[in-house]
């Protein structure tokens, strides 16, 4: 299986890169995910009700989108969105147990529930750009390149889909641990486990 | 192809499949009001795995002096039962675990019982799950919503056809807490009796606990009667909703259509569709089914025997499924009494004798994932 790298973002704790080069962000008094929101120019006013997991993978897929020709509004089937982490949808779990523990203060939200699914984050990708391949959330360990590798031949092994935003989509206790990569299915081989480690660890 | 060699599962009908089959084709559940369980300040009706049932199947096999949760217990004993059945070893580097789960241990959370915090990562379950049998692959770990068991097995499909094993044990399996029943109530989406799918008067859904095991291989030769191969899967998202189901089921009739491929609707002898009983997504199924031109096929719902068994759902009812097209039947989706989705669809109320040798599994669920499996039985 041929796979070509098109475009790519990081974002770590103290740095966001796409394509290879650092990004400019303005720190203010919000998160760093916000921050990012907003020296990136994106307009997206759901951002703000997502959980910090859906941020992350979210601006994560928008800065690696932003450099291309994207057509955000014409539904894709060929297109799959995959995402894979260690701590799951933990970040917010921890939250929603918060509103539970106590019987004397017990207040479950639907709001915040809804985010304790890990895959919420493909699916909040999937609604933005008007994805409709396949949705998949993954779990492992810590980053494992060749076990990525394979879960990406899996994803082009369905003969409809061309094109895969894959994100290592990490967001827990305010450690954020992001990669996204955007790639097609081609006769230049451009994206094997050794590239993807090299990304990773840029 | 690829085919199931042995299954189980665990849940409140039974300890094996035949015994969970055996319950539902006599129209049996366990699904009951929990009243003060979990010390919720709501009763909600589910369908609980009994725990001196479960602790007594799982001390037949532990020889560890671990300690494990309910949720691990149960996955190990549905993967101990179904390799029972057969000749593999288990610790063999090409034997894969694939681990189907949304919550895992989420309930440590509230308390960890003596467990370390690791405990609660889902990766960290799988990897005690493969080790308690001697597995040293690194586990694939699927948490996609709903739809988590059918993506396991499309994962396992690809594992087997691109040679990266030659067994892959499929395991599905979720607990029910006071984290899974409160943020269900939270949304409003439980019945406060049994669940009624597919009815003009259903309310909401049913929660259940299960654990659910398929052992798949790849055969080059023919197979025997009776055997279930695993002809084709596929899933689509719906882009449109993180939480309500799609109101064109335009994801679900993607999957089924990519399930499908060539074969037509006249071949399939049933669907055994997703089926919560709330009002959106049953309306959502029958508009999905209807473009796939399935309207007319029986189709059924296990979710008023079981509940929904979230992570184990799609495991768990591909295994009764598989059951019943081995047993000529299409089972009927118990609690439905008066048929009543946006478009209309032949979802049945008697078990009814089918003679076709395919039937589709479908799965909707939160984040807009959708999913589709096509089987098949081979007749001679």
């Amino acid at each position: 299986m041929n796979l070509e790298l098109v475009s790519y973002s990081r974002i770590t704790n103290d740095k966001v890169i796409v394509n290879g080069k650092e990004e400019n962000i303005t720190r203010t008094d919000s998160s760093w995910l916000t921050d990012i929101y907003h020296s990136k120019a994106i307009s997206y006013p759901k951002f703000f009700k997502m959980d910090n997991l859906a941020k992350a993978g979210f601006l994560g897929t928008e800065l690696m989108l932003q450099p291309l020709d994207f057509d955000r509004d014409t539904r894709k089937e060929n297109i799959a969105v995959v995402c894979c982490n260690s701590s799951s949808s933990l970040d917010d779990d921890t939250a929603y147990q918060k509103t539970i523990q106590d019987s004397e203060n017990y207040y479950p939200s639907p709001a915040v529930f809804v985010y304790t699914l890990a895959n919420i984050v493909t699916g909040e990708i999937s609604i933005r750009n008007k994805v409709m391949g396949e949705s998949s959330f993954y779990i492992m360990k810590s980053f494992d390149a060749k076990a990525i590798t394979a879960i990406l031949s899996g994803v082009f092994s369905d003969e409809s889909i061309d094109y895969c935003i894959f994100g290592w989509t990490e967001y827990y206790k305010n450690n954020c641990d992001v990669l996204c990569i955007y790639i097609k299915r081609s006769i230049l081989n451009t994206l094997d486990y050794n590239k993807l480690q090299e990304l990773y660890e840029k | 192809m690829i085919y199931q060699i042995s299954h189980n599962i665990v849940s409140s009908l039974g300890f094996s499949s035949e015994d969970n089959y055996n319950a539902v084709k006599s129209g049996k559940t366990n699904l009951r009001l929990e009243e003060n369980t979990f010390n919720l300040p709501e009763p909600f009706v589910g369908a609980l795995v009994n725990d001196e049932l479960l602790n007594a199947e799982f001390e037949k096999i532990n020889n560890t002096k671990n300690q494990y949760t309910k949720f691990e217990k149960m996955a190990i004993v549905s993967v101990a039962k179904a390799l029972q059945r057969t000749d593999i070893n288990p610790k063999s580097p090409n034997v894969q675990f694939i681990l189907s789960t949304t919550k895992g241990n989420v309930h440590l959370l509230e308390d960890l019982q003596g467990f370390s915090e690791e405990r609660v990562m889902l990766w960290k379950s799988a990897e005690i799950i493969a080790q308690f049998f001697g597995n040293n692959n690194e586990p694939i770990v699927i948490s996609n919503a709903c739809i988590s068991g059918a993506s396991a097995q499309i994962a396992a499909m690809r594992m087997l056809q691109s040679n990266a094993c030659d067994i892959a044990i499929v395991v599905g399996a979720d607990v029910l807490s006071k984290f899974i029943v409160s943020g269900f109530q939270s949304f409003k989406a439980l019945s406060p009796e049994l669940c009624k799918p597919y009815d003009k008067n259903r309310v909401g859904l049913n929660l259940g606990e299960a654990a659910a095991t398929i052992i798949y291989g790849k055969s080059e030769k023919a197979l025997p009667k009776n055997s279930i191969i695993l002809t084709n899967g596929a899933m689509a998202n719906d882009a449109n909703h993180i939480s309500g189901p799609s109101r064109t089921g335009a994801g679900l009739y993607i999957a089924l259509r990519k399930a499908m491929g060539n074969t037509l609707p006249f071949e399939i002898a049933f669907v055994n569709a997703h089926g919560t009983a709330t009002a959106y997504n049953d309306d959502m199924e029958s508009l999905a089914l209807t473009s796939a031109l399935l309207q007319d096929r029986p189709i059924n719902s296990l979710k008023a025997y079981f509940g929904h068994t979230l992570g184990a759902a799609g495991v768990l009812e591909s295994i009764i499924s598989s059951l019943a097209i081995i047993d000529n039947t299409a089972l009927k989706v118990n609690n439905l009494t008066e048929r009543g989705t946006v478009a209309p669809i032949n979802s049945i109320m008697e078990n009814q004798h089918c003679t076709e040798n395919k039937f589709i599994k479908a799965l909707s669920g939160f984040g807009g994932s959708n999913a589709a499996l096509l089987f098949t039985k081979v007749t001679e």
